[in-house]
């Protein structure tokens, strides 16, 4: 129980707030949703690290293995990406909307066309 | 049949949207739409009969026996919570034709529909489901489904607010999902009652703090708790009528379902969850929520967004029944729940109808309005005396109780906040009747007529239950007082 043996959690909590970083502190609506995707991914490790045990193998009844890899996360996470992959792309889709409306993706020039309308 | 209730009530609305989404064509989309929202209603009524009398309904797909396979758990609490979706879903649905063809375009209409039924299966997915991360999924269907339905609002800004609800939305269930998936590493377990059950063993506090945490932001994001309210304004402003009528109604009650679940069932039971100052925490958000969003909406120039500052003070009220923990207080939550949703839903209908005739639902441009649309006019005075919780009226029932509550405790400032509060309810409903009856129409506006008959009818039917649910309280007060029940056991 180190700081090293858990290398895989600092990972996740650098991704996480790394993403959460951009999300808030940049104005392009491109570059937040790039952040919010690294926010996003970070959980996926969260849940796929724990899965591994180290001389796991896949979870196939046999006589020659004793140790099991837990499937139950990367089935999880599965789900978790293709929801992340929605998320994205309707994220871009209505960027793309945005961009047609106002002529910008920064989101300070979006909302001042808006007050001054 | 009726044994594959709970998985129906799913995915009746969810197989539709495809069908929809192939056929193209926006009239046979409604009828689709129509027939679903009503076989949702009618399955969610058998669901609440079967469970009325304290039973349990536990549904395993594909044969599964929990907490192996994905378990559908159905009692008097989500079984109230589905009739109340499935009720408006049903009501608004009707209205939608008339203001769905004026205000998305032709040729959107077949896609319009098929987004409202996944919004639809989404929001009474998470309801009917025992399982954490089945919960998290279709709260994800829900969510990105409403995010289209937003953006397709006619003003520009409704896709800005589409973009901020899904920002903040994802990070909402992102963090809900770190929440799970702590919890997870620290039980082994996805099932909600499972989960119950071992975290009262668990010796370590620490994951299952972590846990808390991020599931009790997450959702609070998710139901708009102040101060998480942000993305909330916007989105009920600009997006179409039907919409705000739909999610205002649903989907932050589902969210507020999702917090009660987690609370009161899968942490209730262990001590650090007992350890922690929650119900400070939540009654000065809940407050904060009353009075600052409250003081907000009064001085809003559209409608459409005083009455979304409204929701976030009503919000206000239910958390705070929750958080003071008693029988009466849950009661009054619960049941201010279910009430709230009917009030704001009859209030957003009757401004869609507005909307429809004037174009624009400023106040500027709304002056007189009282003399050439009388029932929608007169409707949405008797909704805003709801708000204010006028008896008679669905909110007085709802504050009645809340206020008992606040007293049993011995909290008299905690009466006199919710009491107060009510009065700049007055205030900002006021600014409605003033605009409404005591300004003289425009050139534009006398010109104008009443709202058709196909939304005026559904939005009256909101209206009257409004007042009949004031009056006749069995059905309500019934259901909310056998959920609080079900949530307190095995507690105190």
């Amino acid at each position: 129980m180190t700081v090293a043996s858990h290398y895989s959690y600092w990972v996740t909590i650098f991704l996480a707030v790394a993403g959460l970083y951009i999300v808030i502190a940049r104005g392009n609506l491109v570059k937040k949703l790039v952040g919010l995707s690294i926010f996003q991914t970070s959980v996926y490790l969260l849940y796929i690290a724990p899965g591994k045990l180290i001389g796991g193998t896949a979870p196939i009844v046999s006589s020659e293995f004793q140790v099991y890899s837990n499937p139950l996360p990367h089935v999880l996470i599965l789900t978790a990406i293709v929801v992340g992959v929605a998320t994205l792309a309707l994220g871009l889709a209505l960027v793309v909307r945005l961009k047609e409306a106002y002529g910008s993706i920064e989101e300070d020039e979006i909302l001042a066309q808006d007050r001054d309308a | 049949m009726t044994s594959h209730l709970p998985i129906l009530q799913v995915v009746v609305p969810l197989i539709a949207a495809p069908i929809m989404v192939l056929l193209r064509s926006g009239p046979i989309a409604w009828v689709l739409a129509v027939s679903v929202s009503w076989a949702a209603l009618a399955i969610a009524a058998g669901l609440f009969v079967e469970v009325a009398d304290g039973s349990l309904v536990s549904y395993w797909i594909g044969s599964w026996p929990p907490p192996y396979g994905i378990e559908y758990r159905i009692d008097v609490v989500n079984a109230f919570l589905v009739l109340l979706i499935s009720l408006i879903a049903a009501v608004v649905i009707v209205y939608s034709r008339e203001s769905v063809r004026a205000e998305i375009p032709r040729e959107r209409h077949y896609l319009f529909y098929a987004m409202y039924a996944l919004c639809l299966a989404g929001l009474l997915g998470i309801a009917v489901t025992g399982d954490a991360f089945n919960l998290f999924v279709f709260l994800e269907v829900s969510s990105l489904s409403s995010y289209v339905l937003i953006a397709l609002g006619r003003d520009r800004r409704a896709l800005m607010a589409a973009y901020q609800y899904l920002i903040l939305g994802t990070i909402g269930a992102t963090c809900y999902v770190i929440g799970v998936g702590l919890l997870y590493l620290e039980t082994g377990t996805l099932n909600l009652a499972d989960m119950a059950v071992r975290l009262a063993q668990v010796s370590g506090d620490r994951p299952v703090l972590a846990a808390l945490a991020f599931i009790t932001v997450g959702i609070s994001l998710k139901l708009a708790l102040f101060p998480l309210h942000l993305w909330l304004p916007n989105a009920y402003a600009y997006a179409p009528s039907v919409v705000t009528a739909f999610l205002a109604a649903t989907a932050t009650k589902v969210s507020i379902y999702v917090l009660l679940r987690f609370y009161f069932h899968v942490f209730g039971g262990s001590a650090i969850f007992d350890a922690q100052p929650m119900a400070p925490i939540w009654i000065t958000l809940s407050l904060a929520a009353m009075f600052i969003a409250s003081a907000t909406a009064i001085f809003q120039d559209n409608v459409k967004r005083l009455f979304a500052y409204s929701s976030v003070a009503q919000i206000g009220y239910m958390t705070l029944g929750a958080s003071l923990g008693s029988f009466t207080g849950l009661t009054g939550g619960i049941v201010h729940l279910f009430n709230h949703a009917l009030t704001k839903g009859a209030l957003f209908l009757l401004l869609g109808g507005i909307a429809l005739r004037v174009g624009t639902i400023r106040f500027d441009a709304i002056g007189g309005i009282g003399r050439v649309m009388p029932l929608t006019s007169f409707g949405i005075v008797l909704g805003g005396l709801s708000l204010i919780g006028v008896p008679a009226t669905v909110g007085f029932v709802s504050k009645w109780y809340l206020v008992l509550a606040t007293l049993e405790r011995g909290d008299w400032w905690l009466a006199f906040a919710i009491v107060g509060s009510s009065m700049l309810a007055v205030v900002y409903v006021w600014r409605f009747v003033e605009a409404a009856y005591f300004r003289e129409p425009s050139a534009e506006v006398a010109r104008l007529r009443e709202a058709p008959l196909s939304m005026l009818v559904p939005a009256w039917l909101m209206v009257l239950a409004c007042v009949y649910f004031g009056l006749d309280t069995q059905l309500t007060l019934g259901g909310a007082g056998a959920a609080a029940a079900e949530l307190l056991r095995g507690r105190q």
